[in-house]
């Protein structure tokens, strides 16, 4: 990234978005900022955006090298399609943004690194209403009676965005909710009109720098529990009490503030949509130490009993931010992308 | 001559998204074609070790243009899990944020995507067919009224989900929201907008659409139709359900060929796999799977809004059902085969979804506090199927006694659909393209072939409302471009 990312003298600065392997549901998100639309539209030309429009990546390719002032990129790298694009849109980019959880720190499908490739192919397609008695698999390469046909493959693991490429600035939340995308957009509009400055490479934008607790209006009494209660064995919740406080493993603690702590709100625990808050290294570690500050008990065994509590602890400490954890992948995963 | 392949990527296929291959034999004519979806995610994989009631958190990520639908399936699959009955609120509940969300899906398509090419024209310049067409033929104001449908929706699935993308309050037994009276008030103002909306918008398509002879022919006419099995779920009168019911399947001719539980799905249904593409092909197991084929021998089918139409004996709601009859008196009746129909069908549902959007938030128990049953049972198996807007959805979960997930089976909504989809790119290929010459008509045609069927092309691709660039390049064997054709690209 350079330190003059735009010249004046030019039209409109260049935008544009892509997704790789993701949902859809971060540019559901970017739609529904609504008017704030037409913002991006009068301040940007955007180049390239399958979701919108109709460049080719050919044109990319073509495109001067740091020709698109802002590439807003939402998806993990899950083929080797994903990678060669990542490396593309890098090059042609003079900010790239790791936009979603996806990109930022793998999500959800980040915890298909828990099993190598082989395995997810064994489950796929095998199950139990697939009729596969040949044992076939998609291959990248295959001859039918006409010709050759090719698909990408799939990589061993799952990377995030920053994994494969330099990345500028991280934009967490699965999605990012309208208001700060709204808010980054008019911050990248007067960065353009000159009104005001980028914040330092690698920094976190669109969401808050504290936790989701200190969004979340429901009262902390500093009350210990005895037991981790599953959420449909306490339902409904009192709607005014901490939910961790009520038994309920939520997530709320380690977890970046930026969604005004929208789950809490309508009775639901924090799942970690956002990502570790800032400063904390290792995700799971803090909100490990945050549920043992709430359970009453002095002796190990009485801790692991109700630490017990949590069925799934892999998922619980890192349901969104496996792949760019310490942990990143299963020793098995791990060991197929060559470690 | 040499052997010529035709591959017609759209701007997705470079990000893993799908892609067809057509090739022509010796006289340039097709002999045959394959439609590709290049990804795999592995969710069934995944799921596996992680509890119950993160299903329907963890799957919503399948599809963040229908989350909804999977946050759906896997709470009813959690729910027979526990064999636990939410109490009525709860399931109205449920069912309230999933008609708005119905109603936004539907009408994102019809009017960014699927409406285009008929409002504005088939044969209109490829610039104006889009959402900006639409708005310059049938006037300016129904670009805020399509932006305040597809607002209402979102806020009314936010007040009862939590967000707008990825709602998190279905849980085993229920949900975790009690609606307030002030936000019922708001939920039924939406509501009663979006019935006007979805009257609006079919009198738009009647004025249009079904006026312009032009346009009827093309939707009567042969190259989209395909005589196909037909899914949908229907409720105790075999009327159209999106959120509860059996599953019904007609035959070609209309008759009732089955009609199941969701538990039963697997007597029913199976995948197919071939080893040139990522995503399976789902038929009906006791037809059997005999290829990319039509009629009653072969076991393809389709799960659309027009399927759903198809499969059932009306609309549970009196301005809806009006215009199903209307749809079918017009079309010559039941079943409708011609795959166009599919956009009239939808904003059939688009019309339920907005009725029943207001029974619902104007029913006395909406507000009540019960909202959640506590699971008693040991949890043990389970399926949950509701209609995705882009075919029938379902969640096959085993657990053991503590409620893990051992195993997931997940047959998804536009899955369905794949090998029709596969058979109407062939068709409309096989009609354009004659002795190696591509009719430029092409682009468009399979194009609209695409848009019918799932414009979004669903949990697959992420395709979604917009054009659909297209360049064919027609290659001799050696790689040699003989002739490129181009839609949307510059």
């Amino acid at each position: 990234m350079s330190d003059k990312p735009f010249d004046k003298s030019q039209d409109k600065p260049k935008f544009a978005m892509y997704w790789a392997a993701s949902c859809g549901g971060c540019e559901i998100s970017v739609l529904n900022i609504g008017e704030k639309i037409l913002d991006v539209d009068a301040n940007f030309e955007p180049v390239f955006w399958p979701v919108a429009m109709d460049a080719k990546y050919k044109d990319v390719e073509a495109m001067e090298d740091g020709s698109i002032l802002l590439t807003l990129w939402n998806g993990g790298i899950r083929t080797d399609e994903n990678e060669h694009l990542a490396h593309l849109l890098r090059k042609k980019s003079k900010i790239l943004v790791a936009f979603g959880s996806c990109a930022t720190e793998g999500c959800i499908p980040g915890l298909a690194n828990l099993s190598p490739v082989e395995e997810i192919f064994a489950t796929a397609y095998h199950t139990i209403s697939t009729d596969n008695p040949n044992n076939i698999h998609p291959v990248p390469s295959f001859e039918v009676p006409e010709g050759t046909l090719t698909i990408p493959t799939l990589k061993p693991v799952l990377k995030t965005l920053a994994q494969v490429v330099d990345v500028d600035y991280y934009m967490p939340g699965c999605p990012p909710e309208p208001h700060q995308i709204a808010a980054v957009i008019d911050l990248v509009i007067q960065v353009v009109q000159g009104k005001a400055q980028l914040p330092p490479k690698g920094s976190y934008i669109g969401c808050g720098n504290s936790t989701v607790c200190d969004e979340c209006a429901r009262a902390r009494n500093v009350k210990t529990i005895t037991a981790f209660k599953r959420i449909q064995e306490v339902a409904p919740l009192d709607p005014n009490i901490c939910i961790l406080e009520q038994g309920v493993p939520c997530n709320g603690p380690a977890t970046r503030s930026g969604c005004n702590a929208r789950c809490p709100k309508v009775g639901a625990q924090c799942i970690g949509c956002y990502g570790p808050a800032e400063g904390v290294l290792d995700y799971g570690s803090r909100l490990i130490t945050a549920f043992a500050s709430v359970v009453d008990a002095k002796e190990p065994a009485e801790i692991e009993a109700i630490l017990d509590g949590i069925p799934d602890p892999t998922g619980q400490f890192y349901r969104f931010n496996l792949a760019d954890s310490m942990l990143r992948a299963s020793t098995a995963a791990w060991k197929k992308n060559g470690h | 001559m040499t052997m010529q392949r035709i591959s017609i990527d759209p701007i997705t296929r470079l990000e893993g998204h799908g892609k067809i291959d057509i090739f022509l034999d010796d006289k340039g004519d097709v002999a045959n074609s394959y439609f590709q979806i290049p990804e795999l995610r592995g969710f069934e994989r995944f799921c596996v070790g992680r509890p119950i009631e993160e299903m329907a958190l963890l799957t919503n990520r399948i599809c963040g243009v229908c989350p909804e639908a999977h946050h759906m399936a896997a709470s009813k699959a959690a729910d027979a899990v526990y064999k636990v009955d939410p109490p009525r609120t709860a399931k109205m509940l449920r069912e309230l944020l999933y008609m708005a969300f119905y109603a936004t899906d539907h009408t994102t398509h019809f009017y960014a995507l699927g409406g285009p090419d008929f409002i504005v024209g088939p044969d209109a310049p490829v610039a104006e067919r889009n959402i900006l067409g639409v708005i310059h033929k049938v006037g300016l104001e129904i670009g805020g009224k399509v932006i305040q449908m597809r607002k209402y929706g979102h806020e009314t699935v936010e007040i009862i989900g939590g967000r707008k993308v990825h709602p998190a309050t279905s849980i085993p037994g229920g949900i975790t929201k009690i609606l307030s009276e002030e936000e019922r008030v708001e939920i039924e103002k939406m509501g009663r907008w979006a019935i006007d909306f979805a009257l609006f918008s079919l009198q738009a398509l009647k004025d249009i659409v079904l006026a312009n002879k032009t346009y009827l022919d093309l939707i009567v006419g042969d190259v989209y139709t395909h005589k196909t099995y037909y899914m949908g779920l229907v409720d105790e009168n075999n009327k159209v359900n999106f959120y509860d019911g059996k599953v019904r399947v007609v035959d070609p001719d209309g008759k009732e060929y089955c009609k199941y539980e969701p538990k039963d799905y697997m007597k029913h249904i199976a995948e197919h796999v071939e080893p040139w593409t990522y995503l399976k092909f789902p038929y009906l197991k006791n037809v059997g799977w005999k290829g990319f084929a039509d009629g009653k021998d072969s076991g393809v089918y389709m799960a659309t809004p027009l399927s759903r139409l198809n499969a059932s004996d009306g609309m549970a709601t009196p301005k809806a059902q009006e215009a199903y009859e209307e749809m079918y008196a017009t079309l010559g009746g039941k079943p409708v085969h011609q795959r166009l129909a599919i956009h009239w069908a939808r904003l059939v549902e688009l019309l339920y979804a907005s009725e029943r959007w207001v029974e619902l938030v104007t029913d006395p128990e909406i507000t009540s506090p019960n909202v959640h049953r506590v699971p008693t049972e040991v949890p043990t198996e389970g399926v949950g199927i509701v209609e995705a807007p882009r075919g029938t959805l379902t969640h096959h979960y085993w657990t053991d006694e503590r409620g893990v997930v051992t195993k997931a089976n997940l047959i998804v909504g536009t899955t369905n659909n794949y090998a029709p989809i596969q058979m109407s790119t062939n068709k409309a290929a096989r009609n354009l393209i004659k002795g190696g010459v591509v009719n430029e008509g092409l682009l468009n045609m399979v194009e609209m072939a695409f848009r019918a069927y799932d414009p979004c092309f669903g949990c697959a691709t992420h395709s979604l409302p917009g054009q659909m660039p297209l360049e064919i390049t027609i290659r001799t064997e050696d790689g040699e471009v003989v002739d490129v054709v181009k839609q949307f690209v510059d």
